[in-house]
């Protein structure tokens, strides 16, 4: 255990919400419009944090522990997570599968939160979130199979530093791939376009959003700094496979990874610009889209 | 060894006792209830000293019966067994006696509780026996006193045809166990497990497809498992806790045991035992998604967490036939330790939904909602169950699914073709497992626990008395207890590890030391996990301190008037999935629309029969009668005819004999 790796966590924890603000600047951008503030979702959170709160008469304890779990489970993922050439400051051997889980505890307390409030437009976006989530699964953990196989190690640190210019010389299509399929669990297990649409707070269409309905104040807050945590946890995952600067400088490699986010941020910006959300039932074939990527990725890494 | 027979004697004496005063309800209860809690402490001091210490104890003494033999033996591989044994049938029948309090007027539960007594002794014996003929009677006696528990509420048809499939199911089984004991025995000479020594490579390819069939049909694998949706659900909730719990776990018992005495496997074993686990386990958890009765949905679920077993088991033969001892402890460590793991949380599964019937009088998914607030501790510890079995850290189904995710990384990926079929099969299985069985549990206890009552049944329901809640709360504690202590466990586990696998005691304890470290990080998280969800809440506490919390109704979209019918129910939260998968579960729905120009009743069912039960095992057997039918003109009720078939055999063997 290296203590300097709490670094990771502490940027993770400062500047996931900063990830939000870039994206909508860019959708801004593209709109033509000023946009909001960089720091909006910073000026949001701390607002939410200081407000009172409406809880449902429907609801029980449950519908308390979701932000609960569903936040700490994502800061405590947090500590798995290697950045800029900074090993996590828990490094085990299958600590990506624990990662995960971790998520997937995150995920199954907030569709419970969801189906405590009785209403069947949270049930809608429960169904729909346990049903993709299911289908991201496993291409999640067949690419980090097939990384583990291309690096021969087991735990993402190693994994990650494992990874480097050279690699990208001789294994181009594998990890290229695999950064393709990484990207769609991003957007699937994010709630972005093409899979969910994060500005239609009213609409049958949407899946994370629709979930959280009933929740207001600290409450709230938990829930949306915890989205902005996981997308810079699944977000420093692909960075450190498609941006693998192993300088040794440690300035130099966080900076690069810093702006490898912000790319990623844009990137996100600019698909939410420029597409239109699935058809719901069009999003199972991506997602199994993204598994055959996974799959080919560990095809071609196993010659 | 002395206190474990004293045990299952008090076991089955009580059961005695408990028959003999059948008539008075209470007293039996408590007697039967009394003798096997007494019997399980007993039993579990010699269990736990076993396994602690890798030491064998073992009792032989001759029998009168041919080729028979009363052996026992008590060695770390039974001592894991017996431990889950034990501990359900004990806190099962606590819970039993306040369950059945209401056929108290109705019912002779002195057979009740004979038969369950009898079943827990049984089922100890069948994991202690060391010769086949005394394997095979335990065995019999296990399915048979299974059968009369399935049937207890025989006045009901459907019950009545769930027995008779699951008499059929275990007897077919046992047809294969017969077989495979008879060539077990007559390639060695012997019926007595010890003696078991090389056997030729040709019948041990047999014997190992015998054992899968036979065994398997007990354990539950995909396509023989269409029996334990049927006699799950008739059960009383205490004997389907047992059954699905531990009794299914005979099955993959006798698989370990056979494997051990066949010796060095053959890879093509392993990749068969892969290939059921996937398929049980995935098509286990789709089924289970589609059911709308509570019980039949956790008993497809004992369906994938056997194919989780399974998983582990093949892995582990994996390793031992390609020579990766690390993928083999790794492996046999994760299946055996699910063993484990499958009897606390599904057990306490299972005494929940019997809570839930017993408060509501339906088990119909859809009829219930909002039992949270009217059952606070059956909904905790079903929670904390409902946790345990998606796997979910920290808990307990973590914890083993785990250590066969850790086996294919760390050894299971290191060649070619090998590599990408285990990947697939097992990496990309058990996520989907995984992912689907979150799906399963939420929907299972969103809409039973949460929301509003959809029913006047779920409005009217209460709390269950202390006799039930006391065996839940005590296996929810465990389950908890078992993933934090998860590194203790492994370690523990090196004298099971190395007798399973029969590698040398020095290689698995190097594993075990590693996977016992790595257990140690995942606590650790596990932990910092625990303490911000204390310090968030802390904080929450603190900052809504002063301020106004307010309650509402839940926010309706400005509709005037909700309804509790108008809430998500569990088949439409289902839907997405069973859409997805329907070619698999071939679901049916029967849309009764309105044909009429003028307003009329319209309603909407769906039903997802097995299919391998309507596909597979229906035209086989109608096929078999069809064909055996032709013979009826032999058997037509005339006994004098009879008679003559009779004389004329006996006329046939003489001629035969005197030629």
């Amino acid at each position: 255990m290296n203590l300097i790796s709490i670094t990771n966590s502490v940027l993770a924890v400062l500047l996931a919400p900063l990830m939000f603000g870039i994206i909508n600047r860019t959708k801004a951008i593209f709109a033509g419009r000023t946009g909001q503030p960089l720091l909006q979702t910073y000026y949001d959170i701390s607002k939410l944090f200081k407000k009172g709160a409406v809880y449902s008469s429907t609801t029980t304890w449950v519908f308390l522990a979701g932000p609960l779990v569903g936040f700490a489970a994502v800061i405590a993922a947090t500590v798995f997570i290697p950045f800029g050439g900074l090993p996590a400051l828990f490094a085990f051997k299958g600590d990506f599968v624990v990662l995960a889980y971790f998520l997937g505890l995150a995920r199954f307390m907030t569709v419970l939160s969801a189906l405590d409030t009785g209403s069947s437009f949270e049930g809608m976006g429960a169904s729909r979130e346990v049903t993709f989530s299911a289908l991201a699964e496993p291409a999640f953990l067949i690419g980090l199979a097939a990384v583990a196989k291309y690096t021969g190690h087991i735990s993402l640190s190693p994994m990650l530093t494992g990874i480097d210019s050279v690699s990208w010389g001789h294994a181009a299509p594998a990890l290229a791939l695999i950064s393709l399929a990484f990207f769609v669990v991003l957007l699937s297990e994010n709630c972005r376009i093409p899979v969910d649409d994060p500005n239609t707070h009213l609409e049958l269409t949407m899946i994370h959003e629709v979930m959280v309905l009933d929740h207001s104040g600290p409450d709230f807050a938990f829930i949306l700094y915890g989205a902005t945590l996981k997308l810079w946890l699944l977000g420093s995952i692909l960075i450190g496979i498609i941006v693998p600067v192993h300088s040794g400088i440690l300035l130099l490699d966080i900076v690069s990874s810093l702006l490898g986010m912000l790319a990623l941020a844009v990137v996100i910006g600019i698909i939410e610009s420029i597409m239109a959300r699935l058809r719901l039932l069009h999003v199972p074939q991506l997602l199994l889209g993204a598994t055959a990527l996974s799959i080919l990725a560990l095809v071609l890494v196993s010659r | 060894m002395s206190l474990l027979i004293l045990g299952l004697c008090v076991i089955a004496c009580s059961g005695f006792v408990a028959l003999l005063w059948g008539n008075k309800p209470k007293l039996s209860s408590s007697l039967a209830c009394a003798g096997v809690v007494a019997g399980a402490v007993l039993g579990l001091i010699p269990a736990i000293t076993v396994l602690l210490n890798g030491a064998k104890e073992s009792l032989r003494y001759d029998w009168s019966i041919p080729l028979g033999s009363f052996f026992i033996e008590l060695d770390p591989v039974s001592a894991l067994f017996l431990i889950p044994i034990f501990v359900l049938s004990a806190l099962a029948a606590i819970y039993g006696t306040q369950y059945l309090r209401p056929y108290h007027q109705q019912k002779f539960l002195g057979a009740h509780w004979f038969f369950y007594n009898m079943l827990a002794a049984s089922m100890a014996m069948v994991v202690l026996a060391r010769n086949a003929v005394l394997f095979l009677i335990a065995w019999e006696v296990m399915s048979l006193a299974s059968f009369f528990l399935v049937t207890f509420e025989h006045e009901e048809k459907q019950n009545r045809e769930a027995g008779w499939t699951y008499l059929v199911a275990m007897h077919i089984g046992t047809a294969f166990l017969l077989a495979f004991f008879i060539l077990l025995g007559s390639s060695t000479g012997s019926l007595d497990f010890d003696v078991i020594g090389n056997i030729a490579p040709s019948t041990a390819n047999i014997l190992f497809l015998l054992a899968v069939i036979g065994f398997g049909t007990k354990a539950g694998f995909m396509p023989m498992h269409v029996w334990l949706p049927e006699a799950h659900p008739a059960a009383p909730s205490h004997v389907s806790a047992v059954m699905s719990g531990v009794m299914i776990k005979t099955g993959i018992y006798g698989l370990v045991r056979t494997l051990i005495l066949l010796g060095q496997p053959q890879e093509w074993w392993a990749w068969l035992l892969i290939a059921i686990g996937v398929s049980s386990g995935v098509l286990g958890v789709l089924f289970a998604l589609a059911q709308h009765d509570l019980k039949r949905l956790l008993a497809y679920h004992s369906v994938e967490n056997i194919g989780i077993i399974t998983l582990g088991l093949g892995l582990g033969l994996l390793g031992l036939s390609t020579g990766l001892p690390a993928l083999a402890v790794l492996g046999f460590a994760g299946g055996l330790f699910h063993v484990v793991n499958h009897a606390f949380f599904k057990g306490l599964l299972f005494l929940g939904a019997g809570s839930i019937a017993h408060a509501t009088g339906t088990r119909e998914i859809d009829s219930l909602g909002g039992l949270l607030k009217r059952m606070p501790w059956t909904g905790l510890t079903f929670l904390i169950g409902a946790v345990a079995i998606s796997g979910l850290p920290p808990l307990n189904g973590f914890a083993s699914e785990f250590l066969i995710y850790l086996g294919v990384f760390k050894n299971g990926i290191t060649n070619g073709a090998q590599a990408v079929v285990l990947a697939l099969c097992i990496i990309g299985g058990l996520a989907l497992i995984g992912g689907l069985a979150c799906a399963c549990f939420t929907k299972a206890f969103g809409i039973i626990f949460l929301g509003e009552p959809r029913t006047e049944h779920a409005r009217r329901a209460h709390e269950v008395a202390f006799a039930m809640r006391l065996p839940m709360l005590i296996l929810a504690i465990c389950c908890i207890l078992i993933g934090l202590l998860s590194p203790y466990v492994i370690r523990y586990a090196a004298p099971v590890l190395t007798q399973a696998t029969s590698l040398d005691s020095q290689v698995v304890a190097e594993e075990v030391a590693d996977t016992s470290t790595v257990m140690w990080w995942f606590v650790a998280a596990a932990g910092l996990l625990i303490g911000l969800v204390v310090f968030l809440a802390v904080m929450r506490k603190w900052m809504l301190r002063g301020r106004t919390v307010r309650s509402a109704g839940t926010w309706d979209c400005g509709y005037a008037a909700p309804s509790p019918r108008m809430q998500y129910t569990a088949s439409s939260f289902a839907q997405p999935l069973i859409y997805l998968f329907k070619p698999f579960l071939m679901t049916r729905s029967k849309p009764v629309s309105t044909k009429e120009y003028f307003p009329a009743e319209s309603g909407f069912a769906t039903e997802t029969a097995d299919v391998s039960l309507r596909y597979l095992f229906e035209p086989v057997f109608n096929w078999i009668n069809k064909t055996l039918s032709r013979l009826h003109w032999l058997q037509h009720g005339r006994l004098q005819l009879y008679v003559l078939y009779i004389a004329l055999t006996l006329l046939i063997l003489l001629v035969w004999k005197m030629r």
